[in-house]
This record gives C-alpha cells, structure tokens and sequence, in this order.
C-alpha cells in the first residue's frame, strides 16, 4: 500500500496478493448473500459487508479518498437508508425466494452466466499486463490530486451533479410527502367510531404482561396464561416476529405455585408444629 | 498477482448483482443489488485509473458514488410510496401494464 | 367595332341566364325572349360583317382581348376573341340558321311545359358555338369545345323522362369526351412545342416544329374532330342523339356543332399543311365516313335518322376536303355553309311532318303527304335537291367542288378520292330519293298514332288521342316561315358562294387557297357527277316509286340489315370496347383481390400473428424486461468483441 507497491508493475506484493484472495473470497460470498437471503435485513448486511471489503481494495489500489468515501458514504449513510428503508416498509410474508414468473430464473442465469463469460472474455482479451500504476499521480496527494481534477477538469460534471443531488432530494420530498386531504379526527370522533364499530374500546394492553419478560415482541398473556395477539405492535405481528412465551409462562406459574405452596406447606407446617 | 484480477473480481460482482436484479422480488433488495453493480464498476475504474497511472478513473468512480447517492434517495422514495399504495414491496405486483 | 365581338357571345350567355335562373315567372315569355337575343346576336354578327366588308382583305381581322384568364408564368391564357374571314361565315351561319331554329322552335315546342328550359339550353348552345368559332387561342376554343358538348347533351337528354332520350345523351356525351381527350392532349402538345396556345403564334411558327410532333397534334386534333363531328370511329352517338327535340337536331346535330370538326381541321390547317401523314388520316376518314353514313342511311326507315346519317356522309365530305389541304379547305367551307342550309331545312321539314303525323317517324307509315302539306312538301324538295346536287342549287355548287378537288388530289390517292365521292354522291341521290319518295309520294300508309307507352311521346303537338288516326296538318306560320327561308339558302347560298369564286376569295386569306388541277377538266367531272346522280335517283324510283312500298321493312340483304343497325357500330363497341373492358376490368379486379390483396392481407395477418405471438413477451413484469435488457447488453458485448475480433 505504499507508494513502492503501487509502483509501474505487473504484479503486486505479495501481501496485496494474499489480501486480495482472502477479502475477494469474502466479497463474493457477501454479494451472492446479499442476492439470495431471504430477508432484506440479512441482505443489506452482507451488501455493507462486501461494501467495506471494497473500500479496503480501493485504499489497496491507491484511491484513498475513495475508500473513506466508500465506508462514510456508502456503507455508512446510503446502508442505513437502505435498514432505514427496510424497517419502515417492513418484512411481508410474500418476500420468498420461490420465483413466480415462469422461465425467469433460468433465463436470469443464462444471461448471467452469459454476460459474466463475455466480460471475462473481454477483459482477458484486453492487454492489460503494464500497470502504470498511481506512483505520480498520487505524489501531490490522492485528496488533492482529485480534488485538483474536480475543479478544473470536471468542475462542470461537479456543479451538475450537485444540481442532481438537489433534484434528487426535491424528487425524494415530492414522491413521499403527501397531502392531508382530510381534517384531522379529533380524539373523541375516533372514541367514537370504536363504539360505532364496537371495537376494542380501552386502549390496547401492554406487551409483555404477566410474564417476567417485558419485551415489544412478547405478547402479553391473559388471566388464564393464553397469550394475546393484540398487545403485540402491528408491524411485528405482520413479520411473524412475536414470540410466544406462554408455554413458558404457564410452567413458569406452574413452578412459581408449587414453590410457593411449598414454603407454605412448610409454613403450615412449622405453625402446626408450634402448636 | 496481477492486478488485472480487480477487474475480474469486478466483473463477478457485476453479474452477480445483474442475476440478483432478475431473480429477485423484493423492490428494496433489487435495489441492493443496483448498488452491488455501481459498486463493481466502482472497482473496475479504481482498478483502471490504477492501470492509466491517472486520476481520473477515480474521479469518474466518485460521480459514480454520487449518482447512486440521488438514484439511492429517489429509488426508495418511490419503493416508499409504492409500499403505501399496494402494501407490497414486490416489483411483480407493480405489473399494471400487462395485458 | 371590335368591341362588338364580345356581345355576339353576351347575347346568347344573357340569355340562357336569364331564362335558366329566372323561374316559372318567365314561362310566358322566356321563348320570345331567347328568340331575341339570338336575333341581337345574329344583328351584331352582320353589323361586324358589314363592317368587315369594308376594309380590305388582309385587313379584316379583328381581335378583342378582354381579360387575362390565366395569368400564370409562363402560362398566359386570355379570353381574347378573333374575328376573321373564316369566323365570320361560322358567326353568320350559327347566329343566322340559329335565330330561324328560334323561331321555328316556338312553333314545335308551344305545347311543351319546359319550352322555357329549351330555349335556354338552346342559347347557351349559341354562346357556346360562337365562343368556339371566335376564340383566338386553343384554350379557350376548348371551352366552347366543351360548352357545346354539354349544351347537346343537355338538349339530346331534354325529354329525359324517355329512357331512350337519357341513354342517347349519356352516349353522346360519353363517346364525345373521347374526342375531348383528343383536343386536350393536343393542346398540352401544342404547349409543350410552341410554348402558347394562341392561334396566332402556333399557326404562324407551325413549320418550325418536327415533322413528327406535328403529326401527332394533327392526328390528336383529328382524333378531337372525329368525335365532334361524328366521324368513323366515334359516329356511333349521332343516330341517337335524333332522340332530341327535331329543331336541336336541325341546329346542332346538321348544321352547326357537329361542323366544328371541320372548322377545327380548317383553322388548324397550317399544323395539317406541314404534316402530311395526318393530312392523308384526315382524308382516309372523310373518305370512309362519307360512304358509312350514305349506306347508313340507305337503310334507315326513321326520317331522322336517315338524314342523321345523311349528315355524316355529308361532313365525312367536308372532312375529306379539308384534309386536301389548301385546294380543299374553301370548299370544305363552303359545303359546310350550304350543308347548313339545305340540311337544317331537311330537318325543319321532318320536324313539321312529324308534327303532322301524330310524331310518327316511320317513313314506312307515311307516303302521300305532299298534298297535305304543301309549304313543308316544297321547302323540303328544294332542300332534296340541293343536297344530291341537283345543278344550280346549293348542294351542286360545293360538292362538285369537293370532287373536283379529290381528283385534283393527283396519283392514285387523287383517283381513289374522286372515286369515292363520286360514289357517295350516287348514294347521297339515292337515299335522299328513297326519303322523298316514301315521304310525299306513293299512296297514304298511316297507322294509328303511336301508343305512348311504348314510345313516351309526349312531344310537343300531339293532340291526337293514341290509336287514333292522323290527320296530317301543314304547320303554323312560325314553323314554315323559317323553312322557307332556308329553302331560299338551299337555293342560292351555292351560286351566290361561286360567283365569280367570290367565297373562296373571301376566305384566301385564312385558308390560303390553291387551285386543284384535276387530271380531267371539270367540265368532265361535273357530267360525271351529274351522271352518276341520276343514276342513284333512277335506282331509288324503281324500288320505292314504281312499286308500293311495305309498311312492314322486308328482310333485305345483309348489307341492309347490317345498315340498319348502323353498320354494326355498336355492336363493334360493345364487342372491342364494352367486353374487352369487361374482361380487362375481370382480371384487374382479379389481379387487385389475389395478388394485390393477397399481399396486403398477408401481410396485415403476418404482423397480426407476429403481434400476437409478440404481446406475450409484454408480461408487465418490470424483471422480465430487465432480463431483456441483460440479454440485449449482452449481444452488444458479443458483437463489440466480434467485431474487436475481426
């Protein structure tokens, strides 16, 4: 990583070698479980994984403004837009890797393996044996050659794409805000639909209730140990994410009540014996 | 090693990324899998500016990075909505404009 | 003075306007009215003849430009009138001869609840006629062309309630717009060679331009004459155009539009002059026409039509004669004239025995009727006489001189000519007895009138119920007063005309006059004619006046039969025309439905299975177009590489 390895050569130090297989074997394997785990969230960490993977390679190739930008920006902001996006929209029961459109999985990997051929063929093609390598380029600094480039040579692709950005976030705003077209109900109007439709009427219980665990995911259980569903939030009902504990609960009871008959059995017996 | 091999790697993910596009439902994982692809080109042009001994590979890889940066923003700002309306996610449910 | 020119069409135009458009209102009086203005207009005619008269010859040309009609670059027409010698004798005739049909016309219409209508028609046919004679371009010589196509259609078709009457117009009309091509055509020639259309530069340049484009104007122009003038091939529409009321057939159908072929010929002969090969067409079908329409008319029993038929062989003369070249042309004229007279008298004389006669045409059925009605009996012997050329009379005059100039022609073509005229006249006399003799002579043959269903006669003086018998009337004064006058013409226009040549002198300066040297003096041909016309009166007398002649036609020859069905003419057409177009039309449309079609539907279903098997692709999956789109990169990937490879 120094400017010696990154020197006029064709091949690496062997340390970059050994580097690049290890963290390459790790960077595929994170892509391919970025695109075949079955929930989103798994998804979107293996992709921040092979993200960071990629940062390293880019400091190894002598990019390192690059490699910070990639941790900060991409795998630091634009992942947890990503989580940000996945926890709002929620995990659906839908989201399987059965594939529904008929010949679409197979021609997916015709074309893949395909177009991964024909790349491999081309870059195999090409003569790339000389690297020049980034010895002068990065002489001045890697932040200040670029910065140096963005501000001549690109300064107008610079402006624009700051124009993008502003756009970008104006789209976002536009697309996801939305307009209230109706008065805001009152409290006692909603009250009083719930009466209308007869509905739960008291506020909802408690996850979490009756039961030594006092966890969001935990339905709380009713007088007779069963555990209900409406004490657990929407969102993780619809993710299958409630966990029932009421098996556990009800032995737990059960073990509660037979230690404490115990200890008063034993002190029953104890005042019947001081009798 | 050669250096060259970035490129291959680049090329792996790449398609990787293209087949996770195709195979997958899931309007925010398709997305992942976008970013997976700019990603692999990301390294084909660090890899290449490296080769040309200049800085402008680089300089296109940070355009890159800010492009996905907007496409990022407005992309799940339409899955957002989309969610809103359909209460699904899948690219498959958007098919209005089928037969 | 030449400001007059435009009134001789203003007259006649005002009018038919006038009693076109005027309405029922003008019922009462819009006959005496169009009698008028024709009048006006044959009055203007002499004021501009008298006029002309006193300048001398090469000066009597007067030209009147009244506006620029198409003032394109270029393409400069103008309604701009000419009147010359040639013109004059045309004005005096159309105007003249027209003005006595007026008269004649409210005599024979009276009964008539359209009489207003005719009349109209009738001056719009003048001011059609005499904006033809008096144009000084092609062009606007087309649109009188044009102008008396549609005023005879309209005049032939005028009891267009007789299926007959509408189908002989439509026929008219339809075989003269094949002569309309003709004219049409040569004008755009004329265009393209000279760069004008006006007389004066086309006539005047018309030996600069090829041999060959010249033949070619000539024979389009004879193409355009054949069907106005009813010439072989285009004579078959007038034996039906006798359909019309009888003074249209005397105006129109005798004496003035179906000579506008002749006066095409004539006023184009400098085009004719440098082209003999369309000189020698022109003469080849006068010649044969001439011989058509005399056996035609040998055979026909209806009076009309065998004058009809009479007027094609007689133009088929004038035809002939002016396809002589300069030797003819005068005396083309001048038949023309003559013709005009004795023939419109002919006609005026069927006419007033028709009326007679319960419209019976039938000359089988008539017979005696000189003592009947003797003005019509007279005025139409005169006429009889001057149309075989009986000598002294009109008819003598100018066909003697036609003949003496086919001889003159010279070689075996001069032979040929003569021959063949002296034949027609021979004919002529035959034919013309034969309708003499059946008409006044012999004993009465009258049957009933004739029953209205079978011939929707609704003419004008019927008062005779049907099955009733004739009682042959002579006509009232309007109807003979005109007939007289036109005798007069038959009498003495011819030896007025010769006087010491004084017509042809009259025209030198149009037509350019030669005198023909026959290979025998004339003396010899005039004899000969003579001869030979006597001979055709003593054949018809031996099989028409010495014997009764039936009322029911006999079989006859089969020259006969074939004459009475008008030499086969419509049957040709209907053979070469009507089937070839058929079987022509069969197979087009055949051609059009299998292959043309084939193709189109072929291709319609080609695109609609394609289509089909194509919209399956359109799932609305967003993945599957992206694996399209994957695929699509991919064979740009391969294609760059391939080409790389290369």
């Amino acid at each position: 990583m120094t400017a010696s390895t990154l020197a006029a050569a064709s091949t690496t130090s062997t340390g970059e070698a050994v580097q690049f297989w290890l963290l390459g074997t790790v960077a595929v394997i994170g892509a391919l479980c970025t695109v075949l785990m079955r929930k989103a969230v798994h998804s979107a960490l293996c992709l921040a994984g092979t993200m960071i993977i990629l940062a390293v390679f880019y400091l190894a190739n002598g990019a390192y403004f690059l490699g910070v930008v990639q941790v900060v920006v991409y795998t630091g902001a634009i992942m947890m837009l990503f989580l940000f996006v996945v926890m709002l929209v929620g995990v659906t029961a839908a989201d399987s890797l059965k594939e529904t459109i008929k010949g679409q999985r197979w021609l997916a990997l015709l074309c893949g393996l395909g177009f991964g051929a024909l790349l491999v063929a081309g870059i195999g093609r090409a003569s790339l044996d000389t690297f020049n390598g980034l010895g002068a380029a990065n002489a001045g600094g890697n932040v200040e050659g670029l910065a140096a480039l963005l501000f001549t040579k690109y300064v107008f692709a610079f402006e624009i794409t700051g124009a993008l950005l502003i756009t970008a976030a104006v789209g976002a705003m536009v697309l996801t805000h939305r307009e209230r077209t109706e008065r805001a109900r009152t409290q006692r109007e909603l009250s009083e639909q719930r009466v209308r439709e007869g509905k739960q009427l008291p506020p909802l219980p408690a996850p979490g209730v009756y039961a030594r665990h006092n966890a969001v995911d935990i339905a709380g259980l009713l007088p007779d140990g069963t555990p209900s569903e409406l004490t657990v939030n929407r969102t993780l009902r619809a993710r299958g994410q409630v966990r029932d504990v009421s098996t556990q609960a009800l032995e737990d009871l059960r073990a509660l009540e037979q230690r404490s008959e115990e200890r008063l059995g034993r002190r029953r017996d104890g005042e019947e014996a001081a009798k | 090693m050669n250096p060259v091999n970035y490129l291959y790697l680049a090329a792996l993910l790449f398609t990787i990324g293209a087949a996770g596009v195709l195979i997958r439902r899931n309007a925010i994982i398709l997305f992942m899998c976008v970013e997976l692809m700019l990603n692999a080109c990301n390294l084909a042009l660090v890899a290449f500016s490296r080769m040309h001994g200049n800085l402008d590979g680089q300089i296109i890889a940070f355009f890159t990075m800010v492009v996905a940066a907007a496409e990022v923003v407005v992309g799940l700002a339409i899955i957002v909505s989309l969610f809103r309306a359909r209460h699904s996610a899948s690219v498959d449910d958007a098919s209005l404009m089928k037969l | 003075m030449e400001n007059l020119i435009a009134l001789l069409v203003a007259a006649p135009l005002l009018g038919a306007a006038v009693l076109l458009c005027g309405g029922r209102r003008l019922d009462k009086a819009g006959h005496w009215l169009g009698t008028l203005l024709a009048a006006a207009s044959f009055v203007v005619g002499v004021v501009l003849f008298a006029d002309m008269l006193g300048k001398g010859p090469e000066e009597r040309a007067v030209h009147q430009r009244l506006f620029s009609w198409v003032p394109v670059e270029g393409f400069q027409a103008d309604v701009a009138f000419q009147l010359d010698q040639l013109s004059m004798t045309f004005v005096l005739l159309i105007t003249g001869v027209g003005t006595l049909i007026h008269v004649y016309s409210i005599g024979y219409m009276e009964h008539d609840e359209r009489r207003r209508r005719f009349f109209g028609y009738l001056n719009l046919f003048l001011a059609a006629m005499l904006l033809l004679v008096i144009a000084d371009n092609y062009l606007l010589l087309y649109f009188g062309w044009e102008g008396v196509g549609l005023a005879s259609y309209l005049l032939i078709g005028f009891w267009q309630h007789k299926p007959s009457a509408a189908t002989a117009a439509k026929k008219a009309f339809l075989v003269n717009r094949v002569g309309d091509i003709g004219l049409s055509v040569a004008i755009m020639l004329m265009f393209t060679t000279f760069g004008t259309f006006a007389f004066g530069p086309v006539l005047g340049s018309a030996g600069e331009a090829s041999e060959g484009m010249l033949t070619a104007i000539g024979l389009m122009l004879l193409l355009a004459a054949c069907g106005k003038s009813a010439q072989v091939p285009l004579q078959s529409w007038l034996g039906d155009a006798m359909e019309g009321p009888t003074p249209v057939s005397a105006l129109i159908h005798a004496a003035t539009m179906v000579t506008a072929g002749v006066y095409l010929i004539t006023r184009s002969g400098a085009i004719f002059n440098a082209a003999p090969d369309a000189q020698l067409a022109v003469v080849v079908v006068g010649a044969v026409t001439l011989l058509f329409g005399a056996i035609v008319g040998c055979a026909k029993d209806d009076i009309k039509k065998a004058l009809a038929g009479s007027t094609m062989s007689q133009i088929g003369y004038m035809i002939l004669a002016a396809g002589l070249g300069p030797i003819g042309y005068a005396f083309a004229i001048m038949h023309l004239v003559t013709h005009g007279f004795f023939k419109a008298g002919l006609f005026l004389g069927a006419g007033s025995v028709m009326h007679g006669m319960n419209d019976e045409v039938d000359m089988r059925k008539y017979g005696g009727l000189r003592t009947y009605m003797p003005v019509t009996f007279v005025t139409f012997g005169l006429g009889y006489l001057a149309i075989i050329g009986f000598p002294g009379l009109s008819g003598f005059w100018s066909k003697d001189k036609i003949i003496e100039a086919a001889f003159a022609k010279g070689g075996t073509e001069g032979w040929i000519l003569g021959a063949v005229t002296l034949l027609g006249a021979g004919i002529t006399a035959y034919y013309m007895t034969r309708v003499m003799i059946m008409t006044f002579f012999g004993e009465k043959r009258w049957q009933p009138a004739p029953d209205p269903d079978t011939t929707a006669g609704v003419e004008p003086g019927v008062e005779a119920a049907p099955g009733e018998m004739p009682h042959p009337h002579e006509s009232p004064k309007s109807m003979t007063v005109p007939m007289i006058l036109l005798a007069f013409g038959s009498v003495f226009a011819g030896g007025l005309f010769s006087l010491n040549s004084a017509f042809v002198h009259w025209l030198e300066p149009v037509t350019d006059f030669q005198h023909g040297h026959p290979p025998v003096s004339a003396a010899v041909v005039t004899t000969a004619t003579v001869v030979v016309l006597l001979i055709g009166v003593g054949i018809a007398y031996a099989q028409y006046g010495r014997r009764p002649v039936p009322v029911v036609a006999p079989r006859g020859s089969l020259l006969t039969r074939a004459a009475r069905r008008d030499l086969l003419q419509d049957d040709f057409n209907h053979v070469v025309l009507v089937r070839g177009g058929e079987h022509l039309t069969r197979s087009l449309v055949y051609v059009d439905h299998s292959l043309v079609d084939g193709v189109v539907n072929g291709t319609a279903a080609a695109m609609g299975g394609l289509s089909g098997r194509m919209r399956k692709l359109q799932n609305g999956f967003a993945r599957s177009y992206a694996v399209s789109m994957f695929g699509g990169a991919a064979v740009l990937i391969a294609a760059t590489l391939l080409m790389r490879a290369v």
